[in-house]
């Protein structure tokens, strides 16, 4: 009895149902918790461009997210650096990967402004969420820039499946330190980002657009600068819009 | 069947005590004599993949445990009513389930080691263990006997993982469960004195290199031939 077909094919639908109905309610049950998981982390994400991951690790929870509320206030742009007012979006809803499928003129960009403990006028740095492909998968990150609108102030990379040890070493405070005090523009005034070179080892501090690479994990590093490149210029607009109302300032 | 027969049944059959010899043995044996890595060379891709750290390889260990152990116990209990033809496909949608639960769990709890763990949780369903234990125990034996089975052989498992992560950890990174021994240590010799960790140990390679020693090691102890 146990061999005939309609045994099988009975049995494996039952089991099938039974399945399915396990994974879709646990889904449902654990949903909000992920939404919440999700959400924090990219806070924890986007503050990692600015403080330190050390310090981002000794806080709970509810410490990020009030640091966050305090800390962070933002916007949204689009291509021209024209701020986004309409259509309820907000920097925190937009899914940068969702809308990296987009071409690059219809995206929304948005702009997290690190200020002052609950003083938004005093700004510290903008953060910019960054977006590209590594050599495995998607890699992503946060760009801090200081007030000048040229200092990389901090960056924060993450990475889906770049191979561990050599790749996935984007993640280190180590690597990611290399960035900070470079420069986005040439004297001339040009976007030039930052690259990461090829090798390990050698000294760039007195090279403003320079970092040293990883040793064996030169594509991913080409893919950094791509990310880079690509989307500071989506951001030029913007930058510049603000580089001169900070001239103009002085 | 009348109260009295059941009582001579039960007096003819006493129920085998909860951790009698055999049972013991089915719980010891893959810890060193079976050990599914070192002996039967299974699940090797995990054992390479996790270990650059204690932490996530905890984390990882505590999952196949979870898994191996209740895959068997639910393949057990349906063992009479699987119908041979699609046996396989039973137990890996069985096993898939769990490993999803695990997967959905670790999510809402714990996000780091969520994304951290990712690929590999999800690489559990065709860890060789977890559906080698059930084609060879849980398809003919009962449920305790197979959840101590399984149960066996993830501590064999998760103990070689932990020991070839301690020593990834500590000479690849200078650290143990993220903590920094190697700076400790150093400190403790002066200013001038550091210790090199050695990258070797973050590759694959590294972990190809540990296992290779512990297999040494053991089969120097037990005398083990492979035949």
């Amino acid at each position: 009895m146990q061999q005939s077909n309609t045994y099988v094919i009975v049995y494996s639908a039952v089991l099938t149902i039974i399945l399915g109905l396990l994974l879709s309610g646990s889904a449902q049950i654990l949903g909000p918790r992920q939404q919440k998981a999700i959400a924090l982390d990219k806070k924890k994400q986007i503050l990692g461009a600015v403080i330190s991951a050390e310090e981002i690790g000794a806080m709970t929870p509810d410490q990020v997210n009030e640091f966050y509320e305090n800390n962070i206030s933002s916007i949204v742009v689009d291509i021209n650096g024209k701020e986004i007012t309409d259509g309820g979006v907000t920097a925190e809803k937009v899914e940068i990967a969702k809308d990296y499928k987009k071409p690059a003129d219809q995206r929304s960009y948005p702009v997290f402004i690190y200020h002052a403990e609950g003083n938004p006028s005093e700004v510290k740095s903008y953060i910019l969420p960054l977006y590209g492909a590594g050599l495995w998968d998607a890699i992503w990150g946060y760009i801090a820039l200081e007030t000048d609108m040229n200092t990389v102030a901090g960056i924060t990379l993450a990475h889906a499946g770049e191979t561990p040890g050599l790749g996935a070493r984007i993640t280190e405070g180590e690597v990611q330190a290399r960035y900070v005090g470079k420069k986005i523009f040439d004297e001339s005034g040009e976007l030039v980002a930052v690259e990461m070179m090829k090798g390990e080892g050698k000294d760039y501090s007195t090279d403003d657009h320079k970092v040293d690479g990883m040793s064996g994990a030169t594509i991913t590093g080409n893919g950094v600068n791509n990310m880079l490149k690509a989307y500071l210029s989506h951001y030029e607009a913007y930058i510049k819009g603000k580089s001169q109302t900070a001239v103009a300032g002085l | 069947m009348s109260a009295e027969t059941l009582e001579k049944a039960i007096e003819k059959k006493p129920a085998e005590a909860l951790l009698s010899k055999r049972r013991k043995r089915i719980v010891a044996d893959p810890l060193v004599d079976e050990n599914p890595i070192t002996v039967q060379v299974l699940g090797i891709c995990s054992a390479l993949a996790v270990t650059t750290q204690m932490q996530p390889t905890l984390v990882m260990a505590i999952s196949v445990t979870f898994v191996v152990a209740l895959a068997n116990v639910v393949i057990s209990m349906m063992r009479n009513t699987i119908p041979s033809r699609v046996r396989i496909i039973v137990q890996l949608a069985v096993v898939a389930t769990l490993v999803t639960l695990v997967s959905e769990v670790l999510k809402a709890f714990a996000y780091d080691m969520y994304k951290e763990l990712s690929v590999f949780i999800g690489l559990i369903i065709t860890n060789c263990i977890v559906m080698g234990r059930l084609e060879a125990f849980a398809m003919g034996n009962k449920p305790y006997d197979s959840m101590l089975d399984g149960l066996g052989s993830a501590l064999g498992y998760s103990w070689i993982i932990l020991t070839v992560a301690f020593f990834r950890e500590l000479w690849g990174s200078g650290s143990v469960f993220g903590i920094p021994v190697f700076d400790y240590v150093s400190s403790l010799f002066g200013p001038d004195f550091s210790l090199a960790t050695n990258g070797l140990m973050v590759t694959p390679v590294g972990a190809f290199i540990i296992l290779g020693l512990i297999v040494w090691v053991q089969r120097t102890k037990t005398g083990y031939v492979e035949h």
